[in-house]
């Protein structure tokens, strides 16, 4: 502002109407500059539909040209996985198989354990641990997966086989149960906060009714935060679903079409990193494989998260 | 009850024994308090002591290992001879290209949402966008660099193609923190500024991103230690395991040619390590594993205490 001021002392020698347009000239030039401004960061915000815009576009496209080859009959039914071999095979139910396996484990350690820390810490835990509790779950939240994996296969895996000699050196299971301890702190965390969210005003109702804490936490509170807790839940599916490292490391990557955890198998993710680490000429037929097993992980994650859509607007409670 | 009121009613024999249930009754719902509390600090402990499992069996079978030579040699065939130097100077090299490309990105589109954008179908569509970019598997987006950076623009398997799709990954982390950071200054701030005439960006520029600048500093911190750590994107796109070369200096020849060059990151080299049979590479995988998880926790932690100092100093 301050150089308007000499121009306001010239007036007299300008005249009013200088002035004005001085003033005009100094606003417009202002309000393109503030335009410019906008319009960037407005391209910035919308950078984030390019990139989905982009992975739909890589994935569909990829796999397009794969369908032209591959029958999409033969890819959904098919029970062979063999894409790099002279007598070529394209089931994806092989890969999903073990996604779904190693997802399964997970899931049954993590939520269950995830549900009783968030209803712990929200519930019963002093004030205190929670402080120190939250900030930790989010520590073990932030390590590398890669680190994951070096203790499934060199930590876990050896363990199990003390009590389970015939346990292979690659498995599922400790894959599934690492990825399980993984996932912990995402159910656990977001699972708090919905609880939290809860009014005190339902829970003061619930104790003066004469119910423990538990009875409040079970049958007020958590049917209260459902809709959060699903949230916390479906991310967890996506994180298991999408899980990569751990895989690669420690489930072998065998296509194998199995539902028992105790075997070695490729998942849809572990897949795309062998391919990856190879040598795959771009434009081959091995190549477009890795788009379309994207694209079905992309829909796998899509289809959970549309179902939680549906399942929080089912159970959402307004206060 | 049919007594005077100086007389205390005498209970009858069923009503003392209703009480006596209700006592048994409101025992054993209180157990389930106590079981549950028990419960609880078990289902706390199993995460905590697998953390401590973790680290300590790193630490036992790494720390002996590293030694100054470690961060100073190449990969070698030779395990004892093998360091991660290309690795670690891949990391940071990735890193920087991350941290220029998901910062700006972010706060920009950060600061456009929460202070820009009109309430329409295009913000909407936005914002849902970030939300379901925050749950995209992180090998997808390997995928989108691979078709995209890699093959389409032509990067190749380069430094710059792993910045890209590592910046893009952590975009909406950076975005939600900003977007967090900047709800949390109240409306009497833009106000007064506004009242001094003040234009909009200078609102910004002077007011809201300095005061925002903590929080949205966490949220680039913790988008970066979850940059450093990913590893499947970026064997996708086609990174090396084995690199014996450092890229070149920007101070001879060209100065951005390091951005095309071949390399390798932390994760990388430690998945090469520990998916090698012998146990003398999975010692090697061990010591990196080690640096990398002490570099994302000290990241994470600093995260975290710098958030935790703000909640505890600003007050408006």
């Amino acid at each position: 502002m301050s150089t308007l001021a000499p121009r306001s002392v010239s007036s007299g020698a300008l005249g009013v109407e200088g002035l004005t347009n001085a003033r005009l000239a100094h606003r417009r030039s202002r309000i393109w500059k503030e335009r410019l401004i906008e319009l960037l960061l407005f391209a910035a915000a919308l950078l984030s539909v390019f990139v989905t815009v982009g992975i739909v576009y890589v994935l569909v496209s990829e796999s397009v040209q794969f369908f032209e080859h591959v029958p999409l009959s033969s890819f959904l039914f098919d029970r062979q996985w063999t894409p790099l071999f002279d007598d070529a095979h394209f089931g994806i139910g092989v890969l999903l198989s073990g996604t779904i396996t190693s997802s399964a484990v997970a899931l049954s350690i993590a939520i269950p354990l995830g549900t009783i820390i968030a209803i712990y810490l929200s519930e019963f835990a002093a004030f205190k641990l929670r402080e120190v509790a939250k900030p930790f779950l989010e520590l073990l939240g932030g390590i590398p997966t890669i680190i994951y994996g070096y203790f499934a296969l060199l930590f876990v895996t050896p363990l199990l086989q003390r009590v389970w000699p015939e346990l292979p050196g690659f498995n599922l299971l400790s894959a599934g149960i690492v990825m399980g301890i993984m996932i912990i702190p995402y159910v656990a965390s977001l699972s708090e906060d919905a609880m939290r969210a809860v009014p005190m005003s339902l829970r003061e109702g619930s104790y003066a009714m004469g119910a423990t804490r538990f009875q409040t936490a079970t049958r007020v509170v958590v049917p209260a935060a459902f809709s959060g807790i699903a949230s916390a839940y479906i991310l967890g599916i996506s994180r298991a679903v999408g899980e990569t490292m751990i895989l690669a490391v420690a489930a072998g990557m065998q296509p194998n079409f199995t539902f028992n955890p105790a075997e070695p198998a490729a998942t849809i993710t572990s897949y795309i990193v062998q391919v990856a680490l190879g040598d795959l000429p771009h434009g081959s037929i091995g190549y477009q494989t890795i788009f379309v097993a994207g694209l079905s992980l992309m829909l796998l994650t899509l289809g959970f998260n549309i179902g939680g859509h549906v399942l929080r607007k089912k159970y959402r409670e307004a206060y | 009850m049919t007594g005077g009121t100086a007389v205390r009613p005498r209970r009858t024999e069923a009503e003392a024994q209703d009480l006596l249930e209700i006592r048994r009754l409101i025992a054993s719902h209180k157990r389930w308090d106590a079981v549950f509390g028990v419960v609880g600090v078990i289902a706390l402990m199993i995460g905590v002591l697998t953390f401590v499992a973790l680290f300590v069996d790193m630490a036992i079978n790494g720390v002996p290992r590293l030694d100054w030579d470690f961060f100073t040699s190449f990969p070698s065939r030779r395990a004892g001879q093998a360091g991660i130097l290309s690795a670690w100077v891949g990391s940071t090299l990735v890193m920087l290209v991350t941290a220029f490309v998901a910062v700006p990105l972010g706060v920009a589109a950060g600061v456009y949402l929460e202070e820009y954008a009109r309430k329409n179908w295009l913000t909407d569509l936005i914002e849902i966008n970030i939300t379901n970019l925050a749950g995209v598997p992180s090998i997808v987006y390997g995928l989108l660099a691979l078709g995209l950076f890699v093959y389409a623009f032509g990067f190749g398997q380069s430094i710059l193609s792993a910045g890209l799709t590592l910046g893009l990954l952590i975009l909406p982390i950076v975005i939600v923190a900003t977007r967090e950071a900047i709800r949390g200054i109240p409306q009497s701030v833009r106000e007064g500024s506004y009242a001094l005439g003040a234009t909009q960006w200078q609102t910004v520029r002077d007011h809201i991103l300095p005061y925002s600048s903590a929080g949205i500093l966490t949220g680039i911190i913790i988008g970066m230690a979850r940059a450093i750590g990913e590893t499947a994107p970026i064997i996708t796109i086609g990174a090396l395991t084995f690199i014996a070369f450092l890229p070149p200096s920007p101070l001879e020849g060209n100065p951005f040619a390091w951005l095309f060059s071949p390399f390798t990151v932390m994760p990388i080299q430690m998945f090469n390590w520990t998916s090698r049979p012998e146990a003398t590479f999975q010692v090697n995988a061990a010591a990196a594993g080690f640096v990398l998880v002490l570099m994302t926790l000290a990241m994470n932690g600093l995260a975290i205490w710098l958030r935790y100092r703000l909640r505890k100093n600003i007050k408006w």
